[in-house]
């Protein structure tokens, strides 16, 4: 069981998928111009991330070694396809704020790369967990830029005005304040790191 | 077909909605391969080929597979598949008759299978061609076009990327943003100059 929490563990911290390994950029920077989107498109990533993680692992005996790859981006397209049909049929508004990169998961490198290096090589509690993790550490970095762009750019947080008088930004929520945005956050981790190492 | 639709398509998918910097497609190739201007060039003009085939073969499946038996909704399963194929054959085909073309091109190629500008491209051309009823020929034609443009446009911002990179080699940056970190900053630098771009009216 410590084991299996290790794997989740290692996601959300460690091996970061937007700060750690930095993959899967184009949807972090797309859609985090608000929190509740960041949210959003970090559920739709875990939900596929786990399903594409515990169906790779349980067929993993059975997928020739020279078509895996074909065949992992036929399970993740599937559950993409999946995601996709549901946000459109319950959560129609959330599907409009994410256009285009509900269909983009499918090339999110992090899913991908879930299914070659760990997925095909463990069982399927552990793929499980470590979807999960993966999933969950994605959600935390769309979310922690979010609330930077969200409370510099639009001056609220999950769609709370902030009181007093306060002129945001409108850059930050545009395309330039996302890139600005990560920047310096991986550049302050770097200096956390950097001074922890001294 | 109309000019000042092509010249529209053209105008933004370059520069208004360049898909790099104000669409936020394909930024791994983008920070990756831009370290260098030659190996820029490369990896733009495979983007740019690979997208255009790919645009043609999944606006033919789209508009007279998918359209007329309703599975629409398959379009995300059908087009990664005819791109990874793609690619794959065309990785195969350039190995086998030209390997100094396949030296230059090699790593790229399996990269772009997982470029998100390639499968961007090809939805959205779905969504914005097919989705009013029209002439499906016209729609093929479009798509086409749209992803020559965006292939040009993803060009355009690598080599500009490239060349500010090789001068940034030699700047001093504090420590903690040397890297990576710098050149998102930079990237964000040029987004917001392309951003002036917005201002055209069509």
């Amino acid at each position: 069981m410590k084991k299996l929490f290790g794997h989740f563990i290692k996601g959300v911290g460690r091996e970061n998928p937007t700060f750690g390994l930095v993959l899967g950029l184009c949807p972090t920077l797309a859609v985090s111009t608000s929190v509740a989107n960041a949210i959003g498109m970090g559920c739709a990533a875990t939900f596929v991330l786990i399903c594409s993680n515990v169906m790779v692992s349980g067929l993993r005996s059975c997928i020739p070694d020279r078509i895996r790859l074909p065949m992992f981006i036929v399970i993740i397209a599937t559950f993409v396809t999946m995601c996709e049909l549901v946000l459109k049929a319950y959560f129609p508004a959330l599907d409009k704020a994410l256009g285009i990169f509900v269909p983009l998961i499918v090339v999110n490198c992090i899913i991908l790369a879930r299914a070659e290096a760990f997925a095909c090589k463990h069982g399927v509690a552990a793929s499980f967990f470590d979807g999960f993790g993966m999933g969950a550490g994605f959600t935390l970095g769309l979310s922690i830029i979010a609330i930077v762009r969200e409370a510099a750019g639009a001056g609220s947080f999950f769609g709370a005005r902030f009181p007093g008088r306060f002129e945001p930004a409108l850059m930050m929520i545009l395309a330039p304040g996302a890139l600005l945005t990560l920047g310096l956050l991986i550049g302050a981790k770097q200096m956390i790191k950097g001074r922890r190492g001294r | 077909m109309d000019l000042a639709r092509v010249l529209s398509i053209a105008i933004s998918m370059v520069f208004v909605n360049n898909f790099i910097l104000s669409k936020f497609l394909g930024l791994c190739p983008f920070l990756g391969v831009s370290k260098h201007t030659k190996s820029a060039v490369s990896m733009g003009l495979a983007v740019i080929f690979v997208m255009v085939c790919s645009a043609l073969m999944t606006s033919l499946v789209y508009a007279y597979v998918l359209i007329p038996f309703h599975i629409e909704y398959l379009r995300t399963i059908a087009f990664i598949l005819i791109i990874a194929g793609f690619v794959q054959f065309i990785e195969m085909f350039i190995r086998k008759n030209s390997p100094p073309l396949y030296r230059a091109l090699g790593i790229y190629l399996p990269l772009i299978t997982t470029n998100c500008a390639v499968l961007g491209v090809t939805i959205l051309n779905a969504n914005t061609f097919f989705a009013s009823p029209g002439g499906l020929a016209a729609g093929i034609a479009y798509s086409v076009l749209q992803a020559l443009f965006a292939g040009v446009g993803f060009m355009v911002a690598l080599l500009l990327m490239s060349g500010i990179r090789e001068q940034l080699e030699l700047a001093s940056v504090p420590r903690a943003m040397k890297g990576l970190p710098i050149a998102f900053v930079v990237a964000s630098l040029m987004s917001l100059a392309f951003m002036a771009f917005s201002g055209f009216r069509f």
